[in-house]
């Protein structure tokens, strides 16, 4: 399987569910890359037969494969996440086209969630990111698909220092932010949420025998919180539990892509 | 599907997620059993996305908004984690899983594991800890406060440079006393505090010592003197040892209590009185780093009997390595000599020979004596102590 190196800890993870894939009678080895776009080739290209892969990173596989690529698992957490645009209370806007000709801080230029997302719901609500509004990117590690935290830490920074009329941060991430001081709640507000869509999967090719994936997927979700083997990794990998994947939850970033030519 | 009921009910008022709802949340539920609802009521704006994205972090299922005005629903998912028994009695081992976490704390399962290599009791305890820390802490003295500077007289040349160089080594044995237990702390499992606390203020003993050690030598305008190449390999032998009760031996049993018999000699024979209170309160500390030792030496030999082999083996393995050093180094021999005969006259140093010969003497005795107080017999007492390096330490 393929993983994206982030962090360190992905290594801690995945070096942390060998032993366990292992003991079940589904060995597994991992190769990290340093973005997205090389796992996608490496996937496609059968170097690896599972990707850990963004929204984006799927989006990316199923352009490239015309749609013969099939999801086979993701994180509880992946599931019906909301970005938050937010303003500051003390300014005048009161929606989304009211950030007509305003600065929108975002975070990296690949980030679903922080970019791609938001400013699609920008454009739907009349307001054309980059002509009717200046967007700010905070591109921090751009390839890893907006998986590193600074780039929306950067982006609400830039909204609290008045740099910005408004900021994208996903939901968990607005109520970090609160919680370490980087937002006053009492000075900023929530202008508009997008609608909820999800995160994270596991990508493998639709070709993949079935007898390949199985195993994987059923060690992966018998996987429990509880169990004193892997508390710490699913603490790590931010999840309590491993659920079979869905692929509904993408409609939005595949818009996104198309109407920004993303991948043109 | 028949309708669910709420099992537990929550009125939030106007609390918002961010002005903390999550604690009445969390608290409302703990008392539920998986799959079962709560709900609960709340008119803060933006309420139920807040506890949508807060149910997706916590593992629970936020199933919209209830029948009544402003209610929503919560389906407890995420069972509470799995707690290990620690227990507030003293373990015979340490599970490496209990971490950082205080005796008789309950402590989630599936934490990292800590690689701390000393966890068995019977390799680090000691009787008398508590009693042994309790005076530590209450017998802290200062070197600015407590040393009476002001009254050091200016004393002879030969005298003044003696007393420097004897701060000098002492300085440099305090050092190696600081480092062997910090080396140690580390790898001792936080299940046993109460090794790693006396171990603590030891070393703020010694730091103490070599800070105001220093000071001596400098405040009578001398300076620090020179340190030997054979105070230093001796020091090295022991700075170097891997095993806790083995090196514990070495310094606390065998060097400290080597040095007990040194300070009583400094403060009996010391030209003033800032000389004679240094090395009255050192003393007092290092007696207590004595206590230590012979209580955890104490404690591993009534377990293990024979591992006094193994010690008289570490003490004549060391005895070996320094076979070729020639002695106490001449500097520090030289300073006590004249130190005791309180000039460089060769009436006083005849004086201060002999009573350097009879510092030797006394501290083989006491050597032997604190042995056999750990049931090493006369003859093995004997040896030993001849075996233990003629640095002192």
């Amino acid at each position: 399987m393929g993983a994206v190196a982030y962090d360190p800890k992905v290594v801690t993870i995945w070096e942390g569910f060998k032993p366990y894939f292992e003991k079940r009678g589904a060995p597994i080895d991992y190769v990290l890359y340093s973005s997205y776009d090389a796992q996608v080739e490496a996937n496609l290209s059968g170097e690896i037969e599972v990707a850990w892969n963004s929204p984006l990173a799927w989006v990316k596989s199923q352009i490239l494969s015309r749609g013969e690529c099939r999801a086979i698992a993701m994180r509880d957490t992946d599931r019906d996440l909301t970005t938050k645009i937010l303003a500051r209370k003390d300014s005048n806007i009161a929606g989304l086209a009211d950030l007509k000709g305003k600065t929108i801080a975002v975070g990296a230029s690949d980030s679903p969630q922080a970019t791609l997302i938001p400013l699609s719901a920008l454009a739907d609500a009349g307001v054309a990111p980059g002509k009717d509004c200046r967007v700010v990117y905070h591109n921090v590690m751009v390839g890893k698909h907006g998986d590193h935290v600074g780039g929306e830490r950067d982006a609400a920074r830039a909204l609290a220092a008045g740099n910005a009329d408004a900021a994208c941060v996903l939901d968990a991430n607005y109520t970090v932010f609160i919680n370490e001081g980087t937002l006053d709640p009492g000075a900023t507000r929530v202008l508009a949420s997008t609608p909820p869509f999800d995160h994270c999967n596991f990508t493998v090719r639709a070709d993949l025998p079935e007898e390949r994936s199985k195993p994987f997927v059923e060690v992966l979700l018998g996987m429990s919180f509880q169990d004193p083997d892997v508390r710490t990794l699913m603490e790590l990998e931010g999840l309590k539990q491993w659920l079979p994947a869905r692929t509904s939850g993408y409609v939005q970033l595949e818009r996104a892509v198309e109407r920004f030519k993303f991948y043109a | 599907m028949p309708e669910r009921f709420p099992k537990a009910q929550l009125d939030l008022e106007d609390l918002t997620i961010h002005e903390g709802a999550p604690v009445l949340l969390r608290r409302a539920l703990a008392k539920l059993a998986v799959g079962e609802l709560l709900e609960l009521c709340g008119d803060s704006p933006e309420l139920a996305e807040g506890l949508a994205a807060w149910c997706r972090k916590e593992g629970h299922r936020y199933l919209g908004e209830g029948k009544g005005p402003n209610t929503h629903r919560i389906e407890r998912r995420a069972g509470l984690a799995p707690l290990m028994a620690a227990g507030s009695d003293i373990a015979e081992v340490a599970d490496p899983h209990w971490g950082l976490a205080p005796r008789g704390a309950r402590i989630e399962a599936g934490g990292p594991e800590f690689a701390f290599t000393l966890r068995h009791k019977r390799e680090i305890w000691a009787q008398e800890l508590s009693s042994i820390y309790k005076q530590a802490v209450g017998n802290q003295w200062s070197a600015a406060r407590d040393i009476p500077w002001d009254k050091l007289p200016k004393l002879p040349d030969e005298v003044e440079s003696a007393v420097c160089q004897i701060m000098t080594f002492l300085t440099e044995n305090e050092f190696a006393a600081l480092y062997i237990p910090a080396r140690f702390i580390p790898r001792i499992h936080p299940h046993y505090r109460e090794v790693v606390e006396v171990l603590a203020v030891q070393i703020v003993d010694e730091a103490r010592h070599a800070e105001a050690f220093t000071r001596r030598a400098e405040a009578g305008g001398g300076g620090v003197g020179t340190t030997a190449v054979s105070s230093q390999l001796s020091l090295q032998t022991l700075v170097e040892e891997p095993d806790f009760t083995t090196a514990t031996f070495l310094l606390c049993v065998m060097g400290e209590g080597t040095f007990l018999t040194l300070l009583k000699f400094l403060e009996e024979h010391a030209p003033e009185s800032a000389t004679a209170t240094l090395a009255r309160l050192a003393h007092r500390d290092e007696a207590r780093h004595v206590a230590f030792g012979m209580e955890h030496l104490r404690y591993v030999l009534e377990r293990e009997p024979e591992r006094r082999a193994s010690l008289a083996a570490a003490v004549e393995h060391r005895s070996r390595m320094l076979a070729a050093v020639s002695g106490l180094s001449p500097y520090v021999h030289d300073a006590l000599t004249v130190l005791a005969g309180r000039g460089t006259s060769p009436r006083q140093v005849r004086e201060g020979a002999r009573r350097v010969a009879a510092l030797h003497r006394e501290m083989d005795r006491a050597r032997r004596e604190r042995l056999q107080s750990l049931r090493f017999d006369a003859g093995e007492a004997r040896t030993l102590s001849a075996y233990h390096t003629k640095n002192f330490m």
